[in-house]
């Protein structure tokens, strides 16, 4: 028997739907946000739109049942059903989004705020365009006293920054659960991965409160880190950020 | 001679905009007086010719009342510069379209590429309206930024003016001459006057790209913004080639696409047969124009965003990775909804075949990676969560979604639709021909492998460079990407055209027999590409934040701050549709033009 090429093309919808459902929640146990999933269902429906009317003949088949319900009269009870059931559906959709809850707001939250061309750090004025990590050049020098300066920059970060940031940089310390937004995870493609190691000094030093004027308020609790620790253990905590997470910082020349 | 008056119209007051710029340089209150003044110059040798950039404040902005002074630049800046690029790719390609009915004598081109420029010739004189509506409030509400950037640009903004003049005649003896220059020798003048009106009008469009690349990447000035006399430094800025490029390419994708729309406009309201089969067939062209330019624009884009990032990270960040990051999420689904609706139309063209059926078989599978191509396409790196989700999830990174919105995942999935909409045009151009050639088995298999080979290609380099590698090549790999991309489409459609070489035809092509769905998807593709170069123009402005200049001359005024996104999106979405409304009255003019009334009894006999 041939399904109706409405039905097909509801299956198909659904089949999707549930499909994202059951792939993300259920079986990699990674839920997928209703923001998200609104946005893909909406786009798959237009992906099925165009599939099922592209061609004229279709597109009569696919409307078919719809103009029946509305234009045949012996399809009357169906159409009262119908008309009843739209309207109260729409009503109650709309009633469920509109009720009120105590859930906290959404957050469009900027993950890189943008840093200043310059910063005022440890008292000085610092270039955040051409400022370097001065310790980096020393990796190819002295691999040796490279990896002794990671491991004090791993020292200073197990007693100051792995509450927060994790023992495994992944953003998930013994406070985390404690902080809205949550610490940032370093193991994440999208965070160190992405940035120069200056901009890791500027954040680090300056912390929550040094936040640029543009696109506050902010809600950071990162402390300002020039305050409690010195300007090279800064730099060696950034050594060892992207030594244990494999990562390399952001630069615009090939090694 | 309908269209003459309000290109006179638009002459005048393009030129008394021009006169009025030239005189408030001259006036005493343009001049750099106080604010200029206060300042000492940072070097002692030019500083009797150039000031440095002044130091402004709040009360240095002139004010009307009710009037929101940013506002009305914004949106006089942005209706001008959609005009302009639509006035400005027109001729391109009513040039290309010229030479093919040149070269194959098929009239029916010729009158196309007629038809396409009797459409621009009333929007020419709307860019002009427009241009004067922004130099009179930019003259207005920030003379001090006006005035450095004309001390700064003083010859190509004279240039700028005589250029445009000459744009103007060539445009007017290009078109009003079109019928008289017909035939051998005359045809060639007027195909030269074509090239001219191009080459102009290309020249205009560099010259407005220096100035505003300047306020993002200032060049040819010290650190106080004192003028070193040398203007093509200036002009020749960090960012002004990106821009160059890019906006090269769009305007001839955008300016496919209104056409498209207009015959789109004149397909639905056709009264014959032969009308509807006469604009279906603009239509189409109208669409491939706007899809041949369309696909290397991603490349372009890319291109930019990458040199304003190595120009710098703060504006790079801001731009991406900050508070305008949400606006290219936005500029992602648009950029989706046009290549859906490019593919729809071609999809929905098949119809005019008897032959396509033999294609349409695998367009829902097109489909299907085209969608899934988007869906990676637009996927944000930071997710809207709600807490449940955030405690779900453990934290606001996606462990599986999360890598999808970093620009790696972006760059394979714009590849993978760049190459599924060149095969949706491949099975069009198929579908109405019949393979001669006895290697044709063979030249499909090959041309399966190169799509096989190149897919697997880009998937594995956007997977690989992109996870595991350093961000540095994971930049780089997007351009073996592009490369893999191009030589897909290249090698592709010219094996294609050796297979079908002498093909056999199924039967005519069927002009006119095209749902009427199918125009409606030209309408969204002007309309996408509209609103996203109103947003993607406000977030290029936008990142320079609170500067006019950037790190040289700060906007002070009352308007400096970045506006919310939905603040902005509305001034957008208001500024596009008034377009949309000027863009349809352009159409009903053009209609208009042609049409006669024939008063009985109103003259003497």
């Amino acid at each position: 028997m041939k399904i109706p090429r409405l039905l097909q093309a509801v299956l198909v919808l659904a089949g999707v739907y549930f499909g994202f459902i059951i792939v993300f929640d259920v079986i990699l146990g990674a839920v997928i946000p209703a923001s998200l999933l609104a946005m893909y269902m909406f786009f798959t429906t237009a992906g099925v739109f165009m599939v099922f009317t592209y061609d004229e003949d279709q597109t009569r088949e696919l409307v078919a049942p719809i103009k029946a319900l509305v234009e045949d009269p012996s399809k009357r009870l169906w159409r009262n059903i119908v008309f009843a059931i739209v309207p109260l559906a729409a009503g109650g959709f709309t009633y469920v989004q509109m009720q009120p809850s105590f859930e906290a707001p959404l957050e469009l939250r900027t993950i890189h705020p943008a840093p200043p061309s310059t910063a005022k750090i440890y008292g000085k004025r610092v270039n955040l365009l051409k400022l370097e990590n001065p310790l980096r050049k020393i990796e190819k020098e002295d691999p040796e006293k490279f990896r002794e300066l990671v491991n004090q920059g791993a020292a200073v970060y197990i007693q100051n920054c792995q509450y927060c940031h994790g023992d495994k940089l992944d953003g998930n310390g013994l406070y985390a659960a404690g902080l809205n937004p949550t610490p940032l995870n370093f193991q994440d493609v999208g965070t160190i991965a992405q940035l120069q190691e200056s901009y890791l000094f500027w954040r680090i030093s300056t912390g929550g409160p040094g936040l640029p004027k543009e696109a506050a308020p902010w809600i950071s609790s990162m402390p300002v880190w020039q305050n409690f620790l010195k300007e090279d253990e800064i730099w060696k905590v950034i050594l060892y950020l992207y030594d244990y997470t494999g990562h390399r910082p952001r630069s615009w020349e090939h090694e | 001679m309908n269209g003459f008056r309000p290109v006179k119209i638009g002459m005048t007051v393009a030129i008394f905009g021009l006169l009025v710029s030239l005189v408030s340089l001259a006036l005493p209150g343009f001049e750099q007086s106080a604010v200029y003044a206060a300042e000492p110059a940072a070097d002692a040798a030019p500083s009797f010719l150039y000031e440095p950039a002044p130091k402004l404040t709040a009360a240095d902005y002139p004010t009307v009342a009710g009037v929101n002074s940013r506002v009305v630049v914004w949106v006089f800046a942005q209706l001008h510069l959609w005009f302009a690029a639509f006035v400005l790719a027109v001729p391109i390609f009513v040039f290309i379209i010229e030479v093919i009915g040149m070269r194959t004598r098929d009239k029916r081109y010729d009158d196309m590429a007629y038809e396409f420029i009797k459409v621009s010739i009333t929007a020419y004189s709307l860019t002009a309206i427009l241009g004067g509506g922004l130099v009179f409030s930019l003259i207005l509400f920030y003379p001090h930024l006006f005035t450095y950037l004309s001390t700064i640009f003083s010859e190509s903004m004279f240039y700028y003016a005589l250029l445009f003049f000459a744009e103007s005649a060539v445009l007017y003896i290009y078109y009003y001459g079109w019928h008289w220059l017909q035939g051998g020798f005359k045809k060639w003048v007027h195909l030269t006057l074509g090239l001219v009106l191009n080459a102009v009008g290309t020249t205009l469009m560099l010259l407005a790209n220096a100035w505003l690349t300047f306020m993002m990447s200032p060049a040819g000035v010290d650190a106080a913004g004192v003028f070193s006399g040398d203007e093509w430094a200036a002009v020749h800025n960090f960012l002004w080639n990106p821009i160059n490029l890019h906006r090269f390419v769009a305007n001839i994708a955008y300016g496919g696409s209104i056409v498209g729309a207009y015959a789109a406009f004149k397909f639905l309201t056709a009264g014959t047969r032969q009308e509807r089969a006469h604009y279906d067939w603009m239509g189409y062209n109208a669409n491939f124009i706007a899809i041949c330019a369309l696909l290397p624009l991603p490349f372009a884009g890319y291109y930019l965003a990458a040199e304003i990032y190595a120009y710098s990270q703060q504006m790079g960040i801001t731009l991406m990775g900050g508070i305008f990051a949400w606006l290219f999420i936005i500029q992602a689904v648009l950029i989706g909804t046009l290549f859906l609706s490019a593919n729809y139309y071609l999809w929905c063209g098949m119809g005019r075949s008897d032959g396509a059926k033999r294609y349409t078989k695998y367009i829902k599978y097109i489909a299907i990676v085209l969608v899934g191509a988007f869906l990676v396409w637009f996927t944000p790196h930071t997710l809207v969560l709600t807490n449940e989700e955030l405690k779900a999830l453990g934290g606001p990174h996606h462990k599986i979604l999360g890598p999808l919105g970093i620009m790696p995942a972006k760059n394979t999935a714009v590849n993978v639709m760049i190459i599924f909409t060149a095969l949706s045009f491949m099975f069009y151009r198929r579908s109405n021909k019949v393979a001669v050639v006895s290697w044709e088995k063979a030249g499909n298999a090959i041309q399966v492998a190169l799509f096989s080979a190149g897919l697997l290609n880009i998937i594995f380099l956007g997977v690989y460079h992109g996870y595991f590698t350093n961000t540095v090549y994971k930049v780089a790999a997007s351009i073996p990407q592009v490369l893999t991309t191009l030589v897909i489409i290249v090698a592709s459609i010219t094996l294609d055209s050796f297979i079908y070489r002498g093909a056999q035809e199924v039967g005519p092509l069927r002009w006119g027999r095209i749902p009427e769905r199918a125009q409606y998807a030209l309408f969204l593709l002007a309309v996408a590409f509209t609103w996203l170069m109103g947003l993607m123009g406000y977030i290029r402005s936008g990142i320079r934040q609170h500067w006019h200049v950037v790190d040289i001359m700060r906007d002070a005024s009352s308007e400096a701050f970045t506006p919310t996104l939905g603040y902005a999106a509305n001034v957008v979405s208001v500024a596009a549709i008034i377009f949309m409304a000027l863009v349809i009255f352009i159409f009903w003019i053009a209609q208009v033009s042609s049409a006669k009334t024939l008063p009985a009894g109103y003259w003497k006999e």
